[in-house]
This record gives C-alpha cells, structure tokens and sequence, in this order.
C-alpha cells in the first residue's frame, strides 16, 4: 500500500474531471465517496434529517379552521382552488404572496452565495440531501469505499447478488416514500393514505408517486452528480454572485505546495503541508480534486476540509490546509498579510436590501388583505342606456367574495349619485348574503331619474363619480369602489 | 479537424480541435449516456410514424395505427360536454319561464346559453350588447314594442315580426305619404305634433293644425295622446326612445315612408331550451317587465 506519510495511505483515486486527454464523449467514471467525519459532515447530516423530517412531516400537522374547511395546515388543493398555508389561507387571485416568496427565495438564494458561495448546492439542494441519503444506504448495505470499489470488481456471486438486490430495493423504498409523501401536500393526508392503499385515491395520485419514484431513484440513487454537472443551470449561474471576497471551499496552495509524499523523521521546510495523500478526492461526492482550484462541478458541501483535517491531526500539521476562504482572503495569506473578511459589500447590502423591499412589500400587501372584497367591472357594451322616460341606465357587474369562514350579510348602497336608484337583478332589495369562502356575482343597475340626467347631459358632464359601498351587517365593516356613471355626449 | 487540438493556456483545459476564425472550443466532454439518451429518442421518434399522423400523402395523409386526431377529440368533448349540460337543459325545456327565472342555478345555466346564443343569433342586428342600432330595437332599455314580458318576448323569438312564419307578429305602419293618404303639408303638420307629444321642440301652429290628422289617422294603433299599443307592437309616441331617431326629418320620413323592420321566427332555426334561454337572457338585460 502506497503511503502520502508515514501513518496515512495514499487513496486511489484520480479526479474524474482531470484536464488533459479528455475524450468528445465522456464515460461515466463511478464515483465511490469516502465516509468523511468532522464537523461539516455533521452539520451536513443535522441539515439532512431537518430537511427530510420538513418534507415527510408537513403534510401531517394538523390545523383547525372550523368545520367546513381542510384541516391540514399545509394544503395545495386544486379541486376548490385554494392554498392552504397554516393561518393564511390563498385565493387563485392571490397568487402573487407565491410569487414574492419564490423572488424572496431566489434573492436569499443570491445573497447567501455572494456571501458563502454555494451553501445551498452543498448542504440544502434535495438532490443533495436524497443523493446523500442514497450513499449512506449504499454503505450501510455494500460497505464503505474500499469494499464497494472490491464488489464492483467482484464477479457475481450469491453474495453480490444479494447485496445489489437489497440495495435497489432500499433505494426504491425510499423513492416511493419520497414520491408518497409529495402527493399528501395535495389531498387531505390522512385520508389520501389509507385510499392509496385499499385503491380508492385517485388516478392522477398513483401516477404522480409513480413518476416521482422514478425520478428519485434515477436521479438521487443512479445518476447522483451527473445531474449537477450536466442538467443543474445553477453551477453556471452562481459565479455571477460571487466575487473576490465570496468564501468557497479552497485548497491553500500557499501553504500546501510543493505538495508530495511525507517520509518519517523529514523536516516539513521547504515543502508544502500536502502530503498528496488524495483523502480529499476521496470523499469528494463530485470526484473531484478541490486542488485543481474553484471549478463547476465543486458543489462546495465541505467534506473534503473534514478529511484533510483529520489527514492534518494525524501528521501534526495545522488544520484548515482546505477551508472557506475568499480569493482575497487566500492572497492576503501567501504574502503574510492579514485580512479582514467583509461580508458586508455593495453586492451583498443589495441583495439584503432587496430581500428587505420585497418581505416589506408582502407583510403589507398580508396587513392590508382584506376578508371581504368587492369588485366592480361597469358594462362597456352598451356604456348607458336610454329610458323611456328620459332617464339613463348604466349597468354593473359586481363580484362580492367572502374569503372569512362565515356566511356574510351585506348592504349594498352607492355614494356620490343624489336621487339615483341602484336595483340588483333578481333581487327585491339591495341586501345579499354570499357563502362562506366563496364569490358572488351580481348584476346591478343604477338609474339615474330624468331631471338629473338631462341637467349633466346639459351641463356636458359624460362622467360622473360615484362609489359602491358595501356594509356588513355584523360588523358594520365598509368597503367602498369607486367607479362612474356613463352618460351620453352633451349636445 | 481534430489534428488541431492543443491544451488552451489559460484553463488548462484541451480544445476539441474546432477552430473558427480563431475561436477555439474548450473540450466540456458530453457524457456518453446522454448521446444514448438522444439516439434513443431518435429511434422512439420513427414509432410516431406508425401510430401517429405523419406523412402528407396527394389527397390525404397517413393516419396511424392509433387512428388519433384532434379534431375527434374535440368532437368527443363537446359531446360530453353537451351531455354534461343536459340535466340543465332537460329542466329548462320542461320548466315555465317564470319558474325558470325563480330558480338560481337555472338563472345561471339559462343567461350563459343566452348570452352564447345571443352572440352567435341576435348580435348582428341589434348589436354585441344588445345596444340596438337605428331600426333595430336596444333590448336593455324599457321600451317595448310588443311587450317586455317573459311570455311577450318568448313569443316575439318564436315566431318573429313580419317574418315568414303564419304566426308572425305583424302590423303595417302605413307609408301615409307615398300612398298619397296625407298630402305634404299634412305630413309635415302630422310630424310637428308627433314631436310635441313627447314634449320636444316643435312648432306649435302646425302641431295644432295636425291635431286632427292625427285623431284620424294614427290613433287607432298609436293611442289616444300616441301612448302606444304593445298588442299591436305600435310605439309609444311620447317616451324618450325613437327606433328610426327622434327629429323631425326622421319623423317626417317615418310618416311619409312608412316603417317595417323584420325579425325572423326562430322556432325552425333553433331549439326550444335555445329559445328560452335568449327569453331569460333578453329580459335580463334592465328592461324586462
């Protein structure tokens, strides 16, 4: 066995993205990673189990919205159009709260790259985390690295067999919890469970936990990095976030060159602290050698520092020869000055401004949600209409919704119009009581009486101001909407 | 080409070989299964051309196994939707137009058919919002010639006005002045006093002078004071709505010419629950009585 030092062995590994010799179309080269341990490895697997216990979880609790509502507290349902989301319950129309928190997310996104390069790639990405958690199967079942690169080699035997068998069939169970759990974010949990199971759930739920198993199988268990570097936008999109004092994880090859294997009793002068033991490439699950500098495929997840660390321990070196540093922060260091790392630049103060604006912009828009909306749309076809008795007609449609969980009494009356009569299709009077969490259209007719009609037609007013009010009779709450009044042209 | 290839300074990284007007091309290597990934679909791709229209044959085209066309499959929906909305219309044929009215969900089931059926029936004369034109009655407002009912105007659809059909609504506003029943001066004076009954600008010597010509001639369908007839589909003289304009040389054309406008009977053209959902539609509008 080939040694970097006198008790670290020199992994077999090479980077699978070397430089040279490349060929037009490239074979997968398997990547087997090293079990890593240290203290990113453990932030890597507390971030695995909160991410998955959000996922799996969240369909489940349970959220109490009286009687004739869902009392899931996160619920997505298509059937009734509404988005269920704990206290806070969305309208179609109010699709907007989803599109502020996706720009919200995609800003985050941004800032905590310009400040810590890809973290989210690294620790938070579900193809990170199920990619993760189909290694650890992978060891849990096959072994660690080592014994994984001797099966693979291995003819097949009853064992192997065996092995692979109780593989796929764990990685699948987990693909089919995986695609399980998504389809509960869409129908009531509890329910849709036990239909799943006695055949009862609908058509398209069975399909969506069909593909969803398939693709977390093929793209978390089989294709693993390969979705990273060839199908993922955002490795080619981070680098537009960050800049020369971005932390990422770097090789310190002014402390690590002129790297070589350690003999026992050399002096470490005059070379560097990389006894090119390969521990980093190792563990890499992109396979790839951080040594060669920042590069696409590094999705900055950290293990590597985790196993040069421990590489560093047992040569009596100091930690830290791979670490987060920034471009500055590494050339500060080669020529023995010191750096002060500043996270707070114009890049990154615009980005939290950003974040600031568009959470104020939502929190108001929550603020000022109103429970009980009155839309006004006039008729444009006919503008008014002519009476037999000289008087002028315009017509309006008028959407009342009730988003409370309470049948809503209102009184409708209009305000800026002396003398002008307001009459409902259908309707004996102008009180109308609309459903709980639901939209009632009504037609309404406003008639403005001869004398009023001739005097603006004379005084060549052809619009006139006025405003639907709307008054709960419980609450005594009023909405006003402004709208006009059509007349025809002054002679 | 691929003689060309050379490792590229500044990334280290080999060129593919491809080189135009000097811009080299860095070697990102494809991975092979992706190239599979593509040759796969191209042999899934010529399976289209079996089950699936493909080629444009002379006169027509290959149909595929499938034998699946879109057209079809709008044909099939439209008959499920048509099946969808039977048990509405099964009510709306049974149902008296009053009850129809009366009922809420039938309300809405009956002024969105009429509405759809008022664009694609009615809209070209009297216009998209029922908003009339000259000689083609406005339906939103509240002058009726034969009735603003739901039964009056359920009837004027059925069989229309002057239409073709035996049960027709009809009357003849007689051409006074062609015909030579009333001289020049007396159309002009008859014209003068049809004005002052609605109070509009007149002049009152020859509205006095064609008092009687009108007691004479136009009361027996117009109405003591020119009050209208909705039985005999004969204008309300004094309100504020003229069919074919309100000044005097409109009037003095209407009396001189006569007037006639026809509606066609819908009874051959359209169903019955058609017809009844434009009744319910039409009486919607802000005038029906």
């Amino acid at each position: 066995m080939l040694k970097a030092a006198e008790n670290q062995e020199v992994a077999d590994v090479e980077a699978v993205n070397a430089k040279q010799a490349r060929p037009l179309y490239a074979e997968r080269v398997k990547i087997h990673p090293k079990l890593a341990h240290g203290f990113w490895r453990n932030i890597k697997w507390i971030v695995l189990v909160v991410t998955l216990a959000i996922y799996y979880v969240t369909p489940w609790i349970r959220w109490d919205r009286g009687p004739h509502l869902p009392d899931q507290a996160v619920l997505i349902d298509f059937p009734e159009r509404r988005f269920f989301f704990f206290f806070l319950e969305i309208w179609p129309q109010e699709f907007y709260f989803i599109t502020g928190l996706l720009v919200l997310a995609a800003f985050l996104l941004f800032l905590m790259t310009s400040i810590a390069g890809r973290v989210w790639c690294g620790y938070t990405c579900p193809q990170t985390v199920w990619t993760d958690l189909m290694v650890m199967i992978e060891r849990l079942i096959e072994g660690d690295r080592a014994k994984r690169l001797r099966l693979d080699k291995e003819p097949m035997s009853a064992s192997k067999f065996g092995k692979r068998v109780a593989k796929h069939s764990a990685w699948l169970l987990v693909a089919l919890l995986t695609g399980g759990a998504w389809v509960f974010y869409f129908g009531d949990a509890p329910t849709l469970f036990v239909e799943l199971f006695t055949g009862e759930a609908p058509y398209v739920a069975y399909v969506t936990v069909g593909i969803l198993t398939g693709t977390t199988y093929l793209l978390g268990g089989l294709a693993r990095e390969q979705v990273c570097t060839y199908m993922c936008p955002w490795p080619r999109i981070q680098g537009a976030m960050i800049d020369d004092e971005s932390l990422m994880v770097s090789y310190r090859d002014w402390r690590g060159e002129p790297r070589g294997h350690h003999r026992k009793d050399e002096s470490w002068e005059g070379r560097g602290d990389c006894i090119d033991c390969k521990q980093c490439v190792a563990v890499c699950p992109m396979g790839i050698d951080i040594r060669d500098g920042p590069q696409l495929e590094c999705i900055n997840c950290a293990l590597c520092i985790d196993a040069c660390n421990e590489v560093m321990d047992k040569v009596g070196r100091p930690r830290n020869l791979i670490a987060y540093d920034s471009f500055q922060g590494m050339e500060a260091a080669a020529s023995g000055k010191s750096h002060r790392y500043r996270f707070v630049r114009p890049r990154t103060l615009i980005y939290a401004g950003l974040i600031a604006l568009v959470s104020l912009m939502m929190l108001t828009a929550l603020a000022f949600r109103t429970e009980l909306e009155v839309n006004v749309l006039r008729d444009r076809n006919p503008l008014f209409v002519r009476l037999a008795d000289g008087g002028i007609r315009n017509g309006y449609t008028l959407r009342v919704l009730n988003k409370t969980h309470e049948m809503v009494t209102v009184d409708l009356s209009q305000e800026g119009l002396p003398n002008a009569e307001l009459t409902l299709l259908g309707d004996d009077d102008t009180t109308v009581s609309i459903m709980p969490d639901d939209l009632t259209s009504l037609r309404a007719f406003i008639v403005l009486p001869p004398e009023q009609a001739e005097a603006a037609i004379e005084a060549g007013n052809e619009v006139l101001d006025f405003s639907f009010v709307a008054t709960e009779q419980e609450s005594g709450r009023i909405s006003r909407n402004a709208t006009t009044f059509r007349l025809p042209e002054g002679r | 080409m691929a003689e060309n290839k050379r490792t590229d300074d500044v990334t280290g990284i080999e060129t593919t070989g491809h080189e135009w007007d000097g811009i080299e091309e860095l070697n990102r290597p494809l991975p092979k299964w992706w190239v599979y990934v593509f040759y796969v679909t191209i042999i899934w791709s010529v399976g289209y051309y079996f089950f699936y229209p493909s080629w444009p044959l002379i006169s027509d085209y290959s149909r595929g196994l499938l034998g699946y066309s879109q057209r079809m499959e709008v044909a099939e929906d439209l008959e499920a939707a048509q099946q969808a909305k039977s048990v509405w219309r099964d009510q709306i044929g049974e149902k008296e137009l009053p009850v129809i009215v009366d009922d809420p969900e039938l309300l809405r089931f009956a002024l969105a058919g009429g509405q759809a059926a008022f664009g694609d029936n009615c809209a070209s004369c009297h216009g998209s919002g029922a908003q009339g034109f000259v000689g083609y009655p406005n339906l939103n407002d509240d002058a009726w010639l034969w009735g603003g009912t739901l039964e009056s105007i359920h009837t004027t659809l059925l069989y229309g006005i002057r239409s073709n059909h035996p049960e027709t609504r009809f009357n003849d506003m007689l051409a006074f002045g062609q015909q030579g029943v009333l001289d020049r001066q007396q159309v002009e004076d008859v014209s003068h006093h049809v004005l002052s009954l609605s109070g509009s600008e007149h002049d009152e010597e020859a509205a006095s002078r064609g008092e009687p010509l009108f007691a004479d001639n136009c009361v027996a369908c117009h109405g003591e004071g020119g009050v209208g007839n909705n039985e005999l589909g004969a204008p309300n003289l004094t309100d504020a709505i003229w069919l074919y304009g309100g000044d005097l040389a409109d009037i003095r054309e209407s009396v001189w010419a006569g007037r006639g406008g026809v509606m066609p009977a819908w009874i051959d053209r359209l169903d019955d629950v058609t017809i009844k959902q434009l009744a319910v539609y039409v009486h919607s509008l802000g005038g029906g009585e």
